[in-house]
């Protein structure tokens, strides 16, 4: 947790970044202290790119304060760069290059020798199971290898500060398992991450503390455990209904829930004891299909939020 | 500036694994240029002499014009496609970017790299000449030099605006409309002052027919007027010098956002 003796390794206040007269970062309040495991939860569009670019300065900042381990972005963009790993939510993986040669050049890059770049470079590629692929092309590798060796490159300058843009989108539950161990690893050496996505399971496994942003703005702002307990109830009840069987009048289930979520294809509703209100609509001669009582997620915060799904 | 190397490093890395590939054609053209064109068409030409040409075979005129148009035809092709490939299809300099590898640095060091590229290819042609026994004066060694500066007066202005593009259509027509006529009018072939005034004056403002007339001259150790030389030089560096302010203007545009 940030707390006021700890200076933030980033600390931003009114952070807001246009393009043109569109606003994609509207004033933006965050701080993330050293060691901390920070998320940018939020749908696409939300604006979690662009404030991550800006942190790793290579987005100019159009309004507001922003700073990164105490620096402007601004006057200090290369101290600070050189002291970050980034990975950015597409490749930019070299592909004439073979799987050790990028990770070397990208040494190179932070001024390393060529040497000391080919040292890291073996050492990273053991640590995300790359070592075996070291010669290979880039191309033929799998989504999944791929942003391993973005993780890998982004590390070869050793950074206390990792930037990660949606790092498992588009990767199956079994890569995006070793990517998740992989992050969990650097963080108990001490890597500072900031990490977005749109993957509530993500944002869970990953994030000490996160902020909910949708449209440009930050929502909320917690560790996954104060957001729902601030924003959802304890469980969930989840009915549906077969098709055309849904109940038209939304009083059936007045009473039984704190808050009820018609969504098109089931109905949400949250209630400290699930069991209890699955009973009681029961007793109501409500025949859903099925029905399920789960804890909250962050998803059910997002929802509450702002009245949409995380995922369309 | 050693972002600019690194960057350059990271061409000459790419560039390892085709060498090989790149070598053979890189001799290979001037040979065929020169066999055909400077040796069969030159005998040709030389055989209905009207002496135009003073001492020296049709072949010996032509060879330094080919270099310098050589030159420009490899700039041109490198300061597109693979160029706009960077920016939209790899993604290259962004992942640079993200680095203390800065706009310049990515600017300077592609330069840099088709510099060398363009060193390469000279030296190859000017092997070739020297084989052919088409290098009259040992100042001929310096057109090495002005196809590397011919090239870069093309590459410069090219990938400022390769940089502008999301696709590759402008390419074709680069080569079509601009590179193909300048190559058959500046002067490769057959003297500029053959062509009608305003064409003259055309060939005289775009790059290649400087980088043809210079490589010529010391080619053939001709170089009466000195005055002549420099100009093409100027010429030449203007382009280069633009070129690059342009080049840094469009990357950074395209870059930073
Ligand atoms: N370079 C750009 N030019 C114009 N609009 C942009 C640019 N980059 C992002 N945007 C817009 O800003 C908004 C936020 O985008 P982004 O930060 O990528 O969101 P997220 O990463 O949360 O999906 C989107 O509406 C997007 O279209
Ligand atoms: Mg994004």
């Amino acid at each position: 947790m940030a707390t006021s003796s700890e200076p933030a390794l980033i600390h931003a206040r009114g952070l807001t970044k246009r393009f043109g007269a569109f606003t994609a970062v509207d004033a933006v309040d965050f701080d993330v202290a050293p060691g901390e495991s920070f998320g940018f939860l939020g749908p696409n569009g939300a604006g979690k790119t662009s404030t991550v670019r800006m942190i790793g300065c290579v987005s100019p900042v159009t309004e507001g304060v922003l700073t990164v381990l105490g620096l402007d972005p601004a006057a200090d963009s290369s101290r600070i760069k050189s002291r970050i790993g980034v990975v950015p939510q597409q490749d930019t993986l070299d592909m004439e290059l073979t799987v050790r040669e990028n990770l070397v050049i990208y040494g190179r890059y932070f001024d390393l020798s060529r040497r000391e770049a080919g040292r890291r470079a073996d050492e990273l590629l053991e640590f995300v199971q790359l070592g075996e692929r070291a010669k290979s092309q880039v191309e033929p590798l799998s989504g999944g290898m791929k942003r391993r060796l973005t993780i890998a490159r982004s590390l070869i300058n050793e950074p206390s500060l990792l930037l990660l843009d949606e790092p498992t989108t588009g990767l199956d539950p079994q890569a995006r398992h070793l990517l998740w161990d992989r992050l969990y690893r650097l963080k108990q050496r001490g890597v500072t991450l900031v990490l977005t996505t749109h993957f509530m399971d993500e944002a869970e496994q990953l994030c000490d503390r996160l902020v909910v942003m949708d449209k440009a703005k930050i929502v909320a702002v917690g560790s996954p455990r104060e957001l729902i307990e601030q924003y959802s109830t304890r469980e969930v009840l989840e009915l549906r209904f077969p098709a055309d069987a849904a109940p038209t009048d939304g009083s059936i289930f007045d009473g039984v829930a704190s808050r009820v979520e018609q969504l098109p294809d089931r109905v949400l509703l949250y209630a400290d004891d699930g069991e209890a209100a699955a009973v009681v609509l029961h007793e109501r001669g409500v025949r859903p299909e099925t029905s399920l009582v789960r804890r909250s997620s962050l998803e059910d915060v997002f929802l509450r939020l702002t009245g949409r799904s995380l995922i369309e | 500036m050693t972002a600019a190397l690194r960057v350059l490093e990271f061409n000459a890395m790419g560039y390892r694994r085709v060498w090989r590939g790149t070598l053979f054609s890189t001799f290979l053209s001037p040979v065929l240029f020169l066999a055909a064109m400077g040796l069969g068409l030159g005998a040709f030409v030389d055989q209905g002499g009207n002496g135009a040409l003073g001492p020296f075979s049709y072949a010996a005129f032509l060879a330094p014009g080919l270099l310098a148009g050589q030159a420009m035809q490899t700039a041109g092709f490198e300061s597109t496609y693979p160029i706009m490939g960077a920016i939209i299809w790899d993604r290259t300099y962004f992942g640079m970017l993200a680095t203390p590898i800065t706009v310049t640095g990515i600017v300077f060091g592609t330069l840099g790299w088709m510099a060398v590229r363009l060193a390469m290819v000279s030296t190859a042609f000017f092997i070739v000449m020297v084989a052919f026994g088409l290098v009259a004066s040992p100042l001929g060694i310096l057109s090495i030099g002005v196809g590397v500066m011919t090239g870069l007066a093309f590459a410069a202005p090219i990938m400022a605006f390769a940089a502008t593009r999301k696709n590759d259509q402008a390419f074709s027509m680069i080569f079509r409309f601009g590179l193909t006529p300048m190559f058959l009018f500046s002067g490769t072939f057959f003297p500029i002052e053959r062509l009608p005034a305003r064409i003259q004056l055309l060939a005289e403002i775009l790059p290649l027919h400087h980088g043809v007339a210079l490589a010529r001259h010391l080619c053939l150790g001709d170089a009466a007027d000195r005055s002549d030389q420099v100009v093409h030089v100027v010429v030449l560096s203007a382009y280069i010098v633009a070129g690059t302010i342009a080049a840094l203007i469009t990357f950074r545009r395209t870059l930073v956002r």
